[in-house]
């Protein structure tokens, strides 16, 4: 089964999704992550979407759930990257990415991730 | 509408990854017709919720790719057909929010939207037939 990697750097997990992502590559996703978390005692999870070209309603679930089910796990999801079209069409598309916290880049996200550990 | 189909295609959406494909052919298209990267992510994002529509709640179908033109103006025009249980209320499928299927109930209201036309056919027992359109300004 085709699975997205997930890298480990200290208790944060980085997730890059470069692929163009079907609906179920995206449940394994958000499977992987729940499981990685409490596997790994992480603290944080940066999913870097800059590759993605679209974030439709069913990507954009999916990171709202990976974010809730990361947070009753103890650990802070922060998306990072987004393309300023998919930004825009997420809004007119009518989508919150309730309870997601944002950062413009890796760099950023991360040390935003680390801020919120100690 | 009235506007002269340049040439069709004609894409079967059966399987997650046909939506995948379906998403491709769209963006190739108006990159060569010369549309902006936001319209483009607008156009393919309607495009990736109508094919989910129809994978999901019409039992598969297939997908119209068509290369518009009318007088100067270029466009492109999509259709989504299935022959799946169809839709007994429309005005409520369009409501945002709304969801027969466990979804966030943004596909059609957003895909709407997020076309410049919008056009839908659907009675029960006779399936959907879904079309938008995507004009280039100048």
């Amino acid at each position: 089964m085709e699975h997205i990697p997930i890298l480990k750097m200290g208790n944060l997990l980085l997730v890059t999704i470069q692929v163009d992502m079907h609906d179920r590559l995206a449940m394994t996703l958000q499977d992987d992550l729940t499981t990685r978390i409490v596997k790994d005692h992480a603290s944080g999870v940066l999913i870097d979407i800059s590759a993605l070209d679209i974030v439709d309603s069913f990507i954009g679930r999916m990171i709202s759930n990976t974010a809730a089910m990361a947070r009753i796990l103890d650990a802070r999801t922060v998306l990072v990257g987004m393309q300023p079209a998919v930004a825009i069409t997420l809004v007119e598309l009518g989508l919150t990415l309730h309870g997601v916290q944002t950062a413009l880049n890796v760099e950023k996200g991360i040390s935003l991730l680390q801020r919120n550990a100690t | 509408m009235s506007y002269t189909d340049v040439d069709t295609q004609h894409l079967s959406i059966r399987s997650d990854e046909d939506v995948v494909r379906l998403r491709q052919c769209v963006r190739e298209l108006m990159i060569a017709a010369g549309f902006s990267l936001l319209e483009q992510t607008r156009m393919i994002t309607a495009a990736s919720e109508l094919a989910r529509n129809t994978l999901r709640y019409g039992g598969g179908g297939e997908a119209h790719v068509r290369r518009l033109l009318t007088g100067s103006r270029k466009g492109i025009g999509l259709a989504f057909i299935d022959q799946g249980p169809g839709i007994a209320d429309i005005d409520l499928a369009l409501t945002d929010g709304y969801t027969t299927g466990g979804g966030m109930g943004v596909g059609l209201s957003g895909a709407k939207r997020l076309a410049d036309e919008f056009d839908i056919e659907s009675a029960p027992g006779q399936g959907t037939t879904v079309q938008i359109s995507k004009w280039k300004s100048f």
